[in-house]
Formats: C-alpha cells, sequence, structure tokens
C-alpha cells in the first residue's frame, strides 16, 4: 500500500495552482475540467521529481454535493487554520526559506532548531498549514 | 578558505535550470549564477555535462511541456508560458525538432488528458449526479 494523493480544501484553484508552483516550485500533475461531472476540476500538483505522490487542490463543492452548512464549516475550519497541513521535508530549510519569502510566502514561522532538525512553517493563500523540515537524524554511535 | 570543485559552480546553475526552468530563464542568467562569463561557463557547462547549458535547459523545458500535453487540457500557449518560454512560434518549432512533431500533434498522440486522471470513483459518483432530478415524490399523484 502507497500513498498515491492527499487532498487539500482551497478557496480558489487558480490561486492556488499559481501558489504551488510559481511560489513553491511545485509541478502540475494533472489539471482536467470535467464537463460530464458539472465542470468539476482535477487538480494535482507535487515536487518535481516525486511524481508518485500528489496533493490534490480540491475546490470546496456546494450543494447538492456538500450541503451550505457543511460548507460554511469547511471555509469556517480553514479560516481559523485548521482544515489541513502538508508537511514538506528540504536539504537545506534556511535557504528555502529565504527563497520563499523573497517570493513573497509569508511566514507564520521563521527556521528553527528542534530536536529532529530546523524547521519553519508558512500558510497556502486558503490558510492550509504547511511545514518544511530539514530533517537530521540522531547520531550514532 | 576552503576549496570548491570548479564543477560546484556549474552544478549551481544546472539546479538553476532545473528548479527555475518555468521563469524566463536563459544562459546568461545561468552563468551568473556560476559566477563565470558566457562563452566560459557554456565550455565549461558541455565539458562537465556533456551538452550546453541552452540545450539543457531547452530539454527540461521541452520535457514539462510533454508532461503538461499529456496530463492536462492547458492550451498549447499556456504550456509554453508555463515552461518559461516567450513564443509559440519557437516552442513549435523547438518541441517539433526533438519529439518529431507538433506539440498539437503529440497531445493527439495520446489519450486524452480527461481520460488518464485518475479521479476516484467517490467523487466521480459524487459530481456526476444529475442535479436536477424528480420522481414527482413531493406531488399528491406521487404518494399515492
Amino acid at each position: 500500500m502507497k500513498i498515491a494523493n492527499a487532498q487539500l480544501w482551497v478557496h480558489d484553484q487558480d490561486e492556488a495552482l499559481a501558489f504551488y508552483t510559481a511560489k513553491l516550485g511545485m509541478e502540475v500533475r494533472s489539471d482536467v475540467t470535467l464537463p460530464e461531472m458539472g465542470d468539476f476540476r482535477w487538480l494535482t500538483v507535487s515536487p518535481a521529481g516525486q511524481e508518485d505522490v500528489a496533493i490534490v487542490l480540491m475546490a470546496i463543492p456546494g450543494p447538492p454535493m456538500m450541503d451550505e452548512d457543511t460548507t460554511q464549516a469547511v471555509e469556517g475550519l480553514m479560516a481559523k487554520g485548521f482544515a489541513g497541513t502538508v508537511f514538506l521535508t528540504t536539504d537545506d530549510c534556511q535557504s528555502d526559506y529565504e527563497q520563499l519569502r523573497d517570493r513573497g510566502v509569508e511566514f507564520t514561522e521563521t527556521p528553527e532548531e528542534r530536536p529532529y532538525g530546523i524547521d519553519c512553517g508558512f500558510r497556502d493563500p486558503s490558510g492550509n498549514s504547511i511545514r518544511l523540515t530539514e530533517v537530521k537524524l540522531p547520531a550514532t554511535a | 578558505m576552503a576549496f570548491v570543485p570548479p564543477a560546484r559552480h556549474l552544478l549551481r546553475a544546472k539546479d538553476l535550470a532545473d528548479s527555475h526552468y518555468t521563469e524566463p530563464l536563459e544562459v546568461d542568467d545561468l552563468a551568473r549564477a556560476a559566477g563565470l562569463s558566457k562563452a566560459h561557463f557554456s565550455r565549461e557547462f558541455r565539458r562537465t555535462f556533456g551538452e550546453s547549458p541552452y540545450v539543457y535547459l531547452m530539454t527540461r523545458r521541452l520535457e514539462r511541456a510533454a508532461a503538461l500535453l499529456r496530463s492536462t487540457d492547458h492550451s498549447v500557449a499556456e504550456i509554453c508560458l508555463e515552461v518559461g518560454l516567450q513564443g509559440v512560434g519557437s516552442f513549435t518549432t523547438s518541441f517539433k525538432r526533438m519529439f518529431e512533431m507538433t506539440p498539437t500533434e503529440y497531445r493527439a498522440a495520446y489519450p486524452p488528458a480527461s481520460h488518464q486522471a485518475r479521479v476516484p470513483a467517490c467523487i466521480v459518483r459524487a459530481y456526476a449526479r444529475p442535479q436536477h432530478r424528480t420522481f414527482r415524490e413531493d406531488s399528491p399523484a406521487g404518494r399515492t
């Protein structure tokens, strides 16, 4: 069993696509709009060189797929930052932080030493949390 | 100061091509990243990696363009811009040189992206449901 895709709710798929590709440097894995499904758009992205796992950037559906109360509840969770988190790893957290900051990514946490390495955090335009970690393996005896 | 092998500077330029190919990057920018003059950089890059920096960057872009033609319904013009190229005409020429067919012909040679998109059955069920159906269950006749 392997992870193929994991989903994030997004307020605006075009805005999310621009963020994940132009700012984070990910690549589009699939982007198709299906008229037979009410113009449902299947949009997935993943880091360059990692084509077997992708993030689905999913628009929040309205009725009849999702009733109005649930739609508002999901939007509320996103607004409060509790909808979802993606955990990314990198070889150089500080360098990536500086590069992403220069591209306009707004960080919620700057790089800090942790027991497991160095990590920082930021949000996508929809409020989803993203953590970027440079993992340091414990020294072996 | 620690000795840095010259190839490390070239690798920095190669990494830049791999990570920033979506931007209007040119060989001049790669040479700058390596800290070398354009002519010297191009010569050293070819000697180290076996192809010119221009060919390396263009190959990266065209490989991505081909993937986008297969996996998205973006137009050829959109894909041209998405891989960091500015002119559809020169994009088409370069693409044909590499794949021996135009981007449009290349796309037509593969199943449509919508057939390849692995949209899970649970989503298909939810989104493909007819939205305005009635079995007259709410009419007086329908209740009888």
